[in-house]
């Protein structure tokens, strides 16, 4: 009980970080037709640039600039690089934010080195929430889940009931319309590009110092933030927020759980010499197979049910 | 034509191709001279590495150039046909089996092979962005699960061999470096031969019609479904082959062989050189090799250096380096040369310039960042101190002007070569 409520606490706040990554990822898709592969490197710079800016004037600060100056960057990289890339084709786009990714982890190697940074939990959030069971809650992980849940609050408040967020919707599905009807479409793109680089800085502000900041970390994170939004179904944000979780959940329960198919076996007496391929499939546990497990379910989805959890077309 | 023909018969007349025999044959050559000119150990190793990867690059552009499937998980052919290659020369110096060394790529090829159909079936089933993501996951899963069993993958530390075993054919031991090449350069030259040809067969002109118009070619009745897995399962093959080569070149296999870095190199090779044309990925691992041999010798900032080039062709030469070749080619025989290589000198100088000052910014951050304070660091043979203000003001001032000038060049170059191509297309209406 005490595991399992635990793990459900901490799955959630992974899952919602992720939705925070990958809500961002989703619309600038089903907007742009363009799979962000730098996505998850404006998490990474959102993280190093709150690193630097809290050794400067603190925490607090960071939560806010180190968002807003990922999300400038995001806009030039839209204006400057992707918008010029857009006449070559997707091929081309695709290319181009990969190729970004890429420079950025460069960059950062560049200017922080290659070792993970000193990135902490500030003082004032490094206490304990409460005790379930005589296992502590950190106040930080409350913390992670009201950013992102007053995140995701305001996102939904702005593309539902502002006239932009209705704008942005409509170009969602019917760009050409709604150039038509006289809005700016390629400033919208920017608009929504550098948005859903604000979301994955602030995903990189609150989780640099939860996880760990190192060069390392887009590559790993972005990985789990394509199998999320092809869970999910391209497109569909309902459907991304579905999959985080999911996500989420099945990573922090698979790493506390040690069971294995010799030990699901073992009462039947059947058993594998150790040191052959056999009984290391054999005694392989869910614990250490969790860093599969997400791809495995990506593969299967895409093999059984191609449009993903709640998507609306065939990826 | 002097007999009538028959109906549905098909006058066979095939003019013996000259042009192709020596191209080829003077290739051969070229790869066979080439040790004899470059002797030093180093050259031997980069050429060998250029080999295998030519291969490996060709491999990714079957899908990619031909098929028009951007694969995001290419190595995972590669590195399992390399990790089945480097237990073959384990079990051959056990005595298991018998087989020669040369054969050993062979091994890999064939379990590239068969993991490419096993995993290609799914994975081809649609074409475009699903494709790319289902490459990717494929590949994460692979790489994650070949730290999980050991036994097969070595864990980090990977799996060693030695390649001199078995029996030595006609004195072959593959002890020397020299032999090695030789080995690599014959598997480049067989696959780069078969792998041109398939481009000439019914199911290569199949897959660029699934390329360009997968629609079209469903209703002439073709599954396109199938000419992709095809064409996925056959360049899992050479990829495979590519693998089995780098086992007995490097006598050790790791995780990273399967891992999404050696996928993305795959790719920045085969689109640097030019995905378009057959020959533009073997320019592509030319010039891919070299970075990744000779300029990480040089500075820690390569990957940056060649991660600028990569997006610097997507943004501005999507063909890559052959589609820029090939054009000038048409521009310099229609004689409109003469227009352009002012500008191109220009651009080249300013660039140049400005080269010289990012080099210089970029060399002492990395100094800084490294010692923390500064200190000397040398670029282009220039010793300089980054702790200093001088050599940061200068750099400065050169990127500056080099990248204003570098500008303007550029935008001159635009004009004069847009005036161009309008004349050509003019011309030959």
């Amino acid at each position: 009980m005490e595991f399992f409520l635990v793990s459900l606490l901490n799955g959630v706040t992974y899952g919602l970080l992720l939705f925070m990554l990958s809500s961002g990822l989703t619309l600038i898709f089903s907007m742009m037709g363009v799979l962000n592969f730098a996505h998850a490197s404006f998490y990474m710079l959102g993280a190093y640039f709150a690193y630097q800016i809290s050794t400067k004037i603190g925490f607090w600060p960071a939560l806010v600039i180190a968002p807003l100056v990922v999300g400038a960057i995001g806009m030039l990289v839209e204006r400057f690089g992707l918008r010029q890339v857009h006449k070559h084709g997707q091929v081309a786009e695709l290319l181009f934010t990969f190729g970004l990714a890429y420079l950025i982890e460069e960059a950062v190697h560049l200017v922080w080195g290659r070792s993970a940074v000193d990135y902490r939990v500030p003082e004032d959030l490094s206490g304990t929430l409460f005790t379930v069971y005589g296992t502590a809650f950190p106040e930080y992980r409350g913390f992670m889940m009201l950013v992102s849940i007053l995140m995701l609050a305001s996102i939904y408040l702005v593309l539902t009931r502002t006239r932009i967020g209705l704008v942005i919707q409509a170009a969602l599905t019917h760009p050409e319309t709604v150039e038509a009807l006289g809005h700016n479409v390629p400033r919208i793109f920017m608009l929504v590009f550098g948005g859903g680089s604000v979301l994955a800085g602030l995903a990189g502000v609150i989780g640099g110092n939860a996880f760990v900041t190192e060069p390392g970390m887009a590559l790993s994170l972005g990985a789990i933030v394509f199998v999320v939004v092809v869970l999910g179904g391209l497109g569909s944000l309902t459907g991304a927020f579905i999959a985080s979780l999911l996500i989420g959940l099945l990573q922090t329960f698979a790493v506390g759980f040690d069971g294995s198919l010799g030990k699901l076996f073992a009462p039947f007496g059947i058993s594998f010499a150790s040191g052959t391929f056999a009984s290391e499939i054999w005694s392989l546990t869910i614990s250490s197979a969790a860093p599969v497990l997400p791809y495995a379910l990506m593969v299967l989805m895409l093999v059984f049910r191609p449009r993903g959890l709640l998507g609306t077309r065939d990826v | 034509m002097s007999a009538a023909l028959k109906s549905g018969e098909v006058p066979k007349f095939r003019p013996t191709n000259v042009g192709r025999y020596a191209l080829w044959g003077g290739f051969a050559l070229v790869l066979a001279a080439l040790p004899l000119v470059f002797k030093q150990g180093f050259a031997i190793t980069i050429m060998s590495q250029m080999g295998i990867f030519i291969i490996a690059a060709l491999s990714y552009n079957m899908l990619l150039g031909q098929t028009g499937l951007l694969s995001f998980g290419h190595a995972v052919y590669s590195g399992l046909g390399a990790y089945f290659a480097i237990h073959t020369l384990n079990w051959i110096a056990a005595g298991k089996i018998l087989l020669p060394v040369a054969l050993v790529p062979l091994v890999g090829g064939l379990v590239g092979l068969v993991f490419a159909i096993l995993f290609g079936y799914i994975t081809t089933k649609k074409a475009g962005t699903t494709f790319a993501m289902i490459t990717l996951g494929i590949g994460e899963m692979v790489f994650a699960a070949s730290l999980i069993f050991p036994s097969f993958f070595g864990g980090e530390g990977g799996i060693s061999a030695n390649r001199v075993v078995g029996e030595p054919f006609l004195g072959l031991t593959y002890g020397p470096a020299v032999q090695v090449y030789y080995l690599i350069a014959t598997w480049t030259l067989v696959a780069m031969i078969a792998m041109l040809a398939l481009t000439q067969t019914p199911l290569g002109r199949l897959a660029n019609a699934v390329r360009d118009n997968p629609e079209r070619v469903e209703f002439i009745g073709y599954n396109t479904h199938m000419v992709r897995f095809m064409m996925f399962a056959l360049s899992g093959f050479f990829a495979g082959i590519a693998g089995g080569l780098s086992a007995i070149n490097f006598e050790i296999v790791s995780a990273e062989s399967v891992g999404a870095q050696r996928s993305g190199g795959m790719l920045v090779a085969a689109y640097i050189g030019g995905v378009g044309v057959f020959f533009g990925p073997v320019i592509g691992a030319i010039i891919f090799t070299f970075f990744v041999v000779a300029i990480s010798n040089m500075t820690k900032a390569w990957l940056l250096y060649l991660g600028l080039f990569f997006v610097a062709i997507v943004m501005v030469a999507p063909g890559g380096i052959a589609s820029v070749v090939l054009m000038n080619l048409r521009v310099w025989k229609a004689g409109f040369m003469n227009w352009l290589w002012k500008p191109y000198a220009a651009v080249l100088a300013t660039g140049l310039i400005a080269l010289v000052g990012f080099v210089m910014v970029v060399e002492m951050t990395y100094k800084i960042s490294d010692s923390g304070t500064g200190g000397k660091v040398s670029v282009f043979g220039v010793q300089i101190d980054a702790g200093t203000q001088t050599p940061w003001i200068v750099a400065a001032v050169v990127l500056t002007i080099g990248g204003f000038l570098y500008r303007r060049a550029w935008l001159a170059l635009k004009r004069k070569w847009d005036e161009i191509q309008v004349l050509l297309q003019t011309r030959s209406l």
